[in-house]
């Protein structure tokens, strides 16, 4: 029999802010344990929460960027459980009433290779809401120890519907989410700093089959990757225990990414009753017109219409594409340079995505710091384009100019890249290479196109590199003819 | 009549301070001398500090001498439940589980205080986290009845209550949760302000039931009440539960609304079945005083009355189940010397075990059960639907009087230990105060006479912010009685 599988994920993800969530306390990552406390993050006797707006507006942006329906009003309720990660034992969130119901998320799958655009769909979303988030537990030999830097920090979580069947659709729809929340400025989400992390409800049923199989929670899925293989390597066990004859009980299990395997963590039996009610110390929030339309009008342009804009407009091929669009800044660094000389705009592409990339790369500068500014790239595109030097000459000239913050002519001027010769002179180079190599000569003429190649190599040799390539090929044939 | 000066109002301290009659440190040297000669026999304060009393008086008459004085609460010494978070100070709730605890912050009112340059005086005996009528389930023991030893308080504020009483403190602040500063107030002879919630910040206030709690002003005058309400309330946004607007200038209002002819409500329900007519006839005589004044005094009636108590078990119990679960035995609570810790909820349940006292846990184990799944819609879902009505019923009646006027409690202070093995009858001695909480609505209790030598309390409970005029109406009675110049022979 054909199986199919059925997911949905539960995505956290950490909003960037200032702030906690219930208090003024600093919100922040990698500092020393429990520094970042108050009394209303230590849960002490008397201490109340309230309300940061700035969370409230970015779970309102995540939402409209994922098309959710924002409705006039959400409420907050606590989650009663214990645990010593949790200053009060209760979580502050929402229960029936969330911030963001509905919404979809556009994903792409991968293409057939890294240079073909892969396959679109859209996977829905059953609501976004806020809570707090928790501690963490470190555990020793002789006992375990809590920080509660990260408790009551900004989390949303957002429910997917049972919409997708592999773990390559989660992978797709968890990039697509992290992009949208970085773009939107809203979270890095960096799954390292524990910034998103996601749990998959998994099952799996015959083909054609309606009804839902029972299903598995999936938990401890760290990274992107980790989520790809633990939902496929869940897929397989689960059919291969149905089609031994065995069922799937309902349970929690965890993904362990170091032996590559599902394990069993407790059972459904053993659930919480979690003892939701209204939170008495947080008024409900009303949200209006205004208010939606403010953070509607925060939103830029999301990835894929970024994507087939670029495509569009300044006939980008998808593999540059590809490497722009998922990084905001790249691709405005991009368009700015863009806009002003469209008919190079594949040239800045390259630019950017290689050369430009390269260099950031190897001197570990952000886009932000380096000298290189797109009116700066522009020079050396129009030096190209008017042929003042050649593509190879370039290259280093680019390199010089990230390091100074020269114009391309001013690097060209300095190093003195400039053609210091006439045409005369490139003639009687390719007259000199052609007595010199009788052998190339005879190929060519004889119909072996390449070996005009040899010679060409032999005057830009002359030339030191200057010599323009297209200008040198011509020369060639005219002699040869 | 001379006074001692520790039975003197906090208002005529004040005067005696501005006029140079009388500095903070002598009044509090007094209020001190006062407290070793009685505590032991009243039992009102938890824990105090005399040197840190002296030093808050010395401060205050620093700043007098200087041209400074920070109105007419400073250099006053204001006992404080131990419910009030204070920098510095211990924060018991009297509850084994805070046995060691230190507060590191200030509660909103408590900062107030200080801004106003009030001498903070020792922490107050109370029912553990507020739950109780009789200031009997406290760790720390209980406080007695200084009008009869033998009684309570009345409870939960009932050390302030009775410090109150028995001149250990000028004022004191309490909280009502479902009348534990009327009910105290009223059994021991003193005058006690819950006020809308919402009126003062809930910041710094150990929580017991989060939609029904109030910090509020004890003392021996409604005047100094007044005063005490003015230096507290206001809006707080550490607290999202806070009453936006300002509040009043609150003796000058009172002032304002002198001789005013009230229209004055009777609940029909709080009137019927009265067990001891004893208690009812005080009450009686001063609803005659109003008539007499010309007051127009009607019957109304507030008909879901008879769902208030087992609404208000629900809706206390829920919320507290849950807003005690950070009393837990992992950061700053007693932790049970002995447990399991194979079993990761062991510590929990050692340590919880042994902090909590019998009405805690007999509360936490009911708001558990009420929340519960399966339960939730029939008993919690319901007590709020019930708790709408109730409130509406208060709409309805303030729709034709200003205010209504009934017993704070069904009987004057009982004996020690008579309901301590009776949780209902206990729960059933707040049967006129706890309707107020479920409403949101301010109450106030005043001495309006005695049964069998103890005082009894008349609850008069007013529209929403409109605190003042529960405290023109008390005056009005107070001015034509001399209750309040008396006091329990200790």
């Amino acid at each position: 029999m054909e199986y199919e599988a059925v997911i949905g994920l539960e995505v956290h993800v950490q909003i960037k802010a200032e702030s906690k969530i219930w208090t003024r306390c600093r919100a922040g990552f990698g500092y020393e344990p429990n520094t970042l406390v108050d009394p209303v993050i230590m849960g002490l006797p008397g201490s109340l929460p309230v309300m940061n707006k700035r969370a409230l507006d970015g779970i309102i942006k995540a939402g409209l960027a994922l098309n959710c329906t924002i409705p006039d009003q959400c409420k907050w309720d606590r989650k009663n459980y214990f645990y010593p990660d949790s200053p009060n034992n209760y979580q502050i969130t929402q229960y029936d009433q969330p911030i963001c119901e509905g919404g979809e998320v556009e994903i792409e799958l991968d293409g057939e290779t890294r240079a073909v655009m892969g396959q679109h769909k859209k996977i829905k979303l059953t609501r976004i809401h806020l809570e707090n988030d928790v501690g963490k537990l470190n555990h020793f030999a002789e006992d375990s120890l809590v920080d509660y830097n990260r408790a009551g920090t900004s989390l949303m979580e957002i429910v997917s519907e049972p919409d997708m069947h592999s773990g390559e659709d989660a992978f797709a729809f968890l990039t697509a989410i992290r992009q949208t929340m970085i773009y939107c400025g809203v979270s890095d989400c960096d799954m390292e700093k524990g910034q998103m992390r996601a749990d998959a409800n998994i099952s799996v049923r015959p083909v054609g089959q309606q009804e839902l199989g029972t299903k598995i929670e999936l938990k401890n899925l760290n990274s992107i990757t980790g989520v790809k293989n633990g939902i496929n390597y869940e897929i397989k066990r689960q059919i291969n225990e149905l089609r031994r004859g065995n069922s799937i009980t309902q349970a929690t299990w965890r993904w362990d990414a170091d032996a590559g395997r599902t394990e069993h963590m407790r059972d459904k039996e053993d659930a919480h009753d979690y003892r939701y009610f209204p939170d008495p110390d947080l008024m409900p929030v009303k949200i209006d017109d205004e208010w939606r339309n403010r953070i509607r009008s925060e939103i830029p342009e999301l990835p894929f219409d970024k994507q087939r804009r670029f495509m569009e407009d300044y006939e980008l091929p998808y593999t540059i594409t590809s490497v722009l669009v998922p990084d905001r800044n790249l691709s405005d660094y991009f368009e700015s340079a863009a806009k002003q000389n469209p008919k190079q705009a594949q040239a800045i592409g390259n630019y950017v995505v290689n050369d430009l990339q390269r260099e950031l790369y190897e001197s570990n500068e952000s886009l932000e710091d380096c000298k290189m500014s797109p009116d700066l790239l522009l020079t050396i595109v129009n030096a190209v384009d008017k042929g003042v030097i050649t593509k190879q000459i370039a290259k280093d000239v680019f390199i010089e100019m990230y390091k100074s913050g020269e114009t391309a002519d001013q690097v060209i001027e300095r190093k003195g890249l400039k053609p210091d010769f006439d045409e005369d002179q490139v003639i009687a180079w390719c007259k000199e290479a052609i007595e010199e190599n009788p052998k190339p000569v005879e190929d060519f003429k004889s119909g072996n196109e390449k070996a005009i190649n040899a010679l060409k190599g032999q005057v830009m040799k002359k030339s030191r590199g200057k010599a323009n390539p297209q200008a040198v090929d011509g020369l060639l044939r005219k002699l040869l003819s | 009549m001379t006074q001692e000066i520790y039975y003197k109002s906090a208002s005529e301290l004040s005067s005696s301070l501005s006029r140079g009659e009388l500095s903070s440190v002598e009044l509090t040297k007094v209020i001190i001398e006062r407290t070793e000669a009685v505590d032991d026999r009243v039992g009102a304060f938890n824990s105090f500090s005399a040197e840190d009393a002296l030093a808050q008086a010395d401060a205050s008459d620093q700043r007098r001498s200087a041209g400074q004085a920070l109105g007419p609460l400073d250099g006053i010494p204001i006992g404080i439940k131990d419910v009030l978070a204070v920098e510095g100070q211990p924060l018991t709730c009297s509850s084994k589980i805070l046995e060691n605890f230190i507060s590191p912050y200030d509660a909103t009112c408590i900062q107030k205080l200080k801004k106003r340059g009030a001498v903070l005086w020792g922490r107050l005996n109370m029912d553990e986290f507020a739950m109780g009528s009789s200031t009997e389930n406290s760790a720390r023991g209980a406080t007695s009845n200084p009008w009869n030893l033998d009684c309570v308080p009345g409870g939960s504020s009932g050390g302030s209550a009775a410090a109150v009483a028995a001149g250990e403190a000028a004022l004191a602040l309490g909280s009502d949760t479902g009348g534990s500063i009327r009910q105290p107030a009223s059994h021991c002879g003193i005058v006690g302000l819950k006020p809308t919630y919402g009126r003062v910040s809930r910041f710094g206030l150990a929580a017991f039931a989060s939609s029904l709690d109030q910090v509020g002003p004890m003392g021996r005058s409604v005047e100094d009440v007044a005063l005490l309400l003015q230096a507290i309330s206001g809006h707080d946004e550490k607290d999202s539960t806070s009453y936006q607007e300002d509040c009043p200038d609150y003796s000058l209002a009172m002032e304002g609304l002198k001789n005013r002819k009230w229209k004055l409500g009777l609940p029909k329900e709080y009137f019927a079945n009265i067990a001891d007519a004893t208690a009812l006839e005080p009450v009686e005589k001063a609803i005659e005083f109003y008539r007499s004044l010309g007051c127009e005094i009607k019957e109304v009636s507030l008909p879901h009355t008879e769902y208030a108590v087992a609404t208000y078990y629900i809706v206390a119990t829920a919320e507290a189940s849950s807003n005690l679960a950070r009393y837990d035995g992992i950061r700053y609570t007693h932790r049970a010397e002995k447990f399991d810790d194979k079993d990761s909820v062991d510590i929990y349940c050692q340590s919880r075990a042994e902090g909590f006292g019998e009405e805690v846990k007999r509360r936490v184990i009911l708001g558990t059960y009420v929340l519960s799944s399966g339960y939730y819609d029939a008993y919690y879902l319901k007590a709020q639907k019930t708790r709408t009505l109730i409130r509406q019923d208060f709409v309805n009646a303030y729709n034709e009087v200003d205010a209504l006027l009934t017993p704070t409690s069904p009987s004057p202070a009982f004996k020690k230990g008579s309901k301590s093995e009776d949780p209902l009858s206990m729960y059933l001695s707040d049967i006129y105060t706890i309707s107020a909480n479920l409403a949101g609505i301010p109450g106030i209790s005043l001495p309006c006479g005695y049964s069998d030598g103890l005082p009894i309390g008349l609850q008069i409970l007013g529209q929403p912010f409109k605190e003042e005029e529960l405290l023109a109406i008390a005056r009005e009675f107070e001015d034509a009685h001399d209750y309040k110049n008396q006091h329990p022979n200790l």
